[in-house]
């Protein structure tokens, strides 16, 4: 394996094609999706998607914000060649919802909002908690991980560059 | 920053290795020997070390009271002091035109200086209190994975240190490579193109 801190920053475009990627598919394919996770019910861009397009050596950042953010702004960057460097997502289950948001460069899963526990009113309700927890945290954690995973095999397939490519150019103009 | 906020991050690990001997027993070996002192007067800027999860102002491991089901689950306890430079400032002002009272001197070499200030941060680091920043981790050994829910830079080096010196096993932080190389179950042809995937953005 190539060494972690050069592997780091020669392969963060890798996060930031999968974010891009994750966008066209919950724009246009919600049924792959559940694929990767049976009780997914919905995944959708929350409020917040960030877009850096760093051709012709320079750096344009667009940032979309805000609950019911229209994300035409964020499909004109993307024709620009801007990729998604950040998103914020809304992934629900049956009577469950997680928000988080997740990073290209490092995939790093941050602002995490886990469903409802039971309450923990007494030392004895912990471990109870503790192990509900860990169970949403691996639902949120596996669906990413399973996702990439699909995508990363896509990407290094020949149908990324004959189909995939040419069907996110599609979308992004539509 | 824990696994019962309201709001969590998360850094997600591979664990490389496994231990020798029984897994909850020489878990708790490492832990007691690393857990984070209860030190308030010593001099240094940080101290790192473990905590328990339930009582981390007051470590304890007894009865691998740690492992919750199949998870193991700790916390990394980091304790700083931080020291305003205004503080500093004003000591140092003070030792200074002191040590050029009881010397007669005008003026203090660039050495002096320096060791009136050391002296001083150390002085003051031995009176203020440190701030302990906690930072919980779950640990499935069976999947070799952690989670640890920090995503700060000090924080996760921090973490990569202490596990190695604890239980001599190497942390790998699962990035977009990482997560490829390791985690999405890639053939061996598959990783071969994965490399090449550099190649070409690089030459394109």
């Amino acid at each position: 394996m190539l060494d972690v801190a050069i592997a780091y920053r020669r392969y963060q475009f890798l996060g930031n094609e999968f974010l891009t990627w994750l966008w066209f598919m919950i724009e246009t394919d919600q049924n792959l999706l559940r694929q990767y996770d049976p009780d997914l019910l919905s995944l959708n861009i929350g409020s917040r998607l960030v877009l850096e397009n760093t051709r012709n050596n320079g750096k344009e950042t667009v940032t979309i914000k805000g609950d019911e953010a229209n994300l035409e702004e964020g499909l004109v960057a993307l024709k620009k060649g801007a990729v998604v460097t950040e998103m914020h997502l809304s992934y629900k289950a049956v009577g469950q919802d997680w928000l988080f948001s997740l990073k290209g460069e490092s995939l790093n899963i941050s602002n995490l909002k886990l469903p409802e526990t039971g309450p923990l009113e007494t030392s004895e309700d912990l471990e109870g908690v503790v192990i509900e927890k860990v169970y949403l945290l691996e639902k949120v954690i596996g669906l990413v991980n399973n996702l990439f995973s699909h995508f990363i095999k896509l990407r290094v397939s020949d149908t990324w560059h004959s189909q995939t490519l040419s069907h996110i150019r599609k979308w992004s103009v539509s | 920053m824990g696994l019962l906020s309201s709001r969590i991050s998360v850094t997600r690990y591979k664990v490389e290795g496994w231990l020798d001997g029984p897994v909850h027993e020489t878990v708790y070996q490492s832990l007691k020997q690393r857990s984070i002192p209860n030190i308030e007067d010593d001099g240094s800027e940080a101290i790192v070390g473990w905590t328990s999860f339930e009582t981390p102002y007051a470590p304890d491991f007894e009865g691998y009271s740690f492992v919750f089901g199949t998870h193991m689950i700790f916390a990394l306890r980091v304790d700083k002091k931080s020291i305003p430079p205004k503080l500093i400032r004003k000591h140092y002002t003070i030792e200074a035109a002191k040590r050029l009272a009881d010397t007669g001197r005008s003026y203090l070499s660039a050495n002096e200086k320096k060791t009136i200030k050391e002296n001083v941060v150390l002085n003051l680091s031995r009176r203020i209190p440190a701030t302990p920043n906690v930072f919980d981790l779950v640990w499935n050994y069976e999947e070799a994975s952690v989670w640890f829910f920090s995503n700060l830079k000090s924080a996760n080096e921090a973490l990569e240190t202490l596990f190695i010196k604890s239980f001599g096993l190497h942390l790998i932080r699962l990035f977009p490579y990482t997560t490829a190389d390791l985690i999405a179950g890639l053939s061996d042809g598959e990783r071969d193109l994965l490399e090449k995937l550099e190649q070409r953005q690089s030459e394109g």
